[in-house]
């Protein structure tokens, strides 16, 4: 009997569990899943969570009724990869042999690389919203939160998920207006970047948005330090921006375990084959989801066509085929624009993303780069497709695994 | 589109990058340098861009922090010496295109 490991069952780990299970003769694959954790939390909602649009219930389920029958759940901490020894040494002691290895560990918070980002204010004035305790004790504090300086920043990129931060801060300026204390409050976008987004043509359209939504902008700024005493974040050439309330993206990086195991770059990502999804020193070990190092999003949707193109390179490795070269960088995001709406963007790695139909060239009803009602009811269905269709590894229905350029306006 | 730059003509992105390396050279690198208010380059100056460059031909994905723990610059050093978005400005004057580290 062979041996295939999933290591990690977040939204990649269990999209695999779940092909392979389909795909892999049982008879002479045995499939394993390596998770620690009990539960599955939908990582989109942590957006919503602190203004209320959706509540802790909506967005937890259990990381076992997602794993197929006949796929082994191990719900063990794994400690290292032996990538000599092809084996997964767990924290209890136990050895998990290897034939092929999928590494699915995603990626984390890291707030103790700024200096005083995890400081005395870490949980009273600075938050995070890209872990579930985050979410929530950022959503605790905006119950009460009476106003006056709210800065969303953006640490370094990559980051999970990168237009979050721009829907947060369109989501805030819907939600004092609701709350008839917008003009309480001083919304500043600070990030890293030159603009509000990393591809031109989308940086424009969202730009514009934060502009209209009287949000400032601040570029281009490394961040330093997070002075606790005198509530600034400083970047290295000395600018200073002040806060009330500091909303901070920090770095993000790769799993501890890929550091253990040597098999990661600075940030602790597996350097990866951005077509194949193969690991780049490793022949028997494929890596997917927020864990590569590839120069795609770190996103669900980009991990769930990921899933599909690894999925029939496991099944040509195993038969001892070339590798399909496959995988474009397709993303595909709704973003939250506020006040009941939201826009659209589709792109690769090559091509950005531009005005357009979706899916139907031509045709929609989905319009990319538009703010529009449609594509935040999008949106909100996204979360039933996720539980009831993407984590099973379902084929969303129109919707190509690599990006259509048809119905484009480029 | 195209450019002239300290008396050469060179092909740039929209915003300024070259899209060809085998056009650059240590006299164009200078000139850009002025253009983004740098001024003269200094021997550590060189030794970044010539770092910047050994990484795009091998492929490898460039970002601030990479540069950082690279033993070739510290961040502040770096910083200091390209002000204001110091990875964009040196990639612009090292003739790579602009970095992705930010998809």
């Amino acid at each position: 009997m062979k041996k295939l490991v999933i290591l990690g069952a977040g939204t990649a780990g269990t999209m695999m569990a779940n092909h392979l299970q389909h795909k892999l003769d049982s008879s002479s694959w045995e499939i394993n899943i390596i998770d620690h954790r009990q539960e599955h939390y939908y990582q989109p909602g942590f957006l919503f969570l602190p203004f209320r649009i959706y509540e802790p219930e909506d967005i937890i389920k259990t990381i076992r009724e997602f794993i197929p029958e006949g796929v082994n759940l191990i719900n063990d901490k794994a400690d290292k990869i032996d990538t000599e020894g092809k084996k997964v040494l767990m924290q209890n002691g136990d050895v998990i042999h290897y034939d092929i290895l999928i590494i699915a560990t995603g990626c984390n918070i890291a707030p103790e690389e700024v200096d005083g980002m995890n400081g005395k204010e870490w949980g009273k004035s600075v938050f995070d919203f890209y872990t579930f305790s985050g979410a929530l004790s950022l959503r605790n504090k905006l119950d009460e939160w009476e106003g006056g300086k709210l800065v969303i920043h953006i640490t370094e990129m990559p980051i999970k998920c990168p237009v979050a931060p721009l829907e947060f801060a369109f989501l805030a300026d819907s939600y004092f207006k609701h709350k008839n204390m917008r003009d309480k409050v001083e919304i500043t976008y600070v990030t890293p970047l030159s603009g509000a987004f990393t591809k031109p043509r989308a940086t424009a359209t969202l730009g514009n948005l934060l502009e209209e939504k009287n949000i400032s902008q601040i570029n281009d700024f490394g961040i330093k330090k997070v002075d606790n005493e005198s509530k600034k974040i400083i970047d290295y050439e000395g600018r200073e921006v002040s806060f009330d309330l500091l909303v901070t993206i920090p770095t993000n990086k790769g799993d501890a375990l890929i550091e253990r195991s040597g098999l990661g770059d600075e940030l602790n990502y597996v350097p990866t084959n951005k077509t194949t999804l193969q690991s780049l020193n490793n022949p028997d070990i494929f890596v997917l989801g927020d864990a590569t190092n590839i120069p795609a999003s770190k996103a669900g949707s980009v991990t769930h066509f990921e899933a599909e193109i690894l999925t029939e390179n496991i099944v040509r490795f195993i038969n001892n085929e070339p590798l399909k070269e496959e995988f474009d960088g397709h993303a595909n995001c709704f973003i939250e624009t506020g006040d009941g709406k939201a826009l659209l963007i589709d792109f690769n790695y090559t091509h950005e993303p531009v005005e357009g139909a979706f899916p139907f060239p031509g045709v929609g009803p989905l319009r990319l780069m538009k703010e529009s009602r449609i594509n935040h009811m999008g949106k909100l269905a996204f979360r039933w497709i996720y539980w009831n269709m993407l984590l099973k590894g379902n084929h969303i229905p129109f919707v190509s695994t690599a990006m259509q350029t048809e119905g484009k306006h480029f | 589109m195209q450019k002239v730059i300290s008396g050469k003509t060179i092909n740039v992105n929209d915003e300024g990058y070259l899209t060809d390396l085998t056009q650059w050279d240590k006299s164009l690198a200078q000139a850009i340098a002025q253009e983004e208010g740098i001024g003269e380059l200094t021997p550590k100056h060189w030794d970044i861009i010539h770092y910047l460059q050994e990484q795009f031909k091998q492929e490898i994905p460039l970002s601030i922090r990479k540069i950082s723990k690279s033993g070739v610059v510290n961040i502040e050093e770096f910083y200091a010496l390209f002000p204001q978005g110091p990875l964009k400005k040196a990639s612009k004057i090292a003739g790579i295109p602009k970095p992705v580290s930010c998809i």
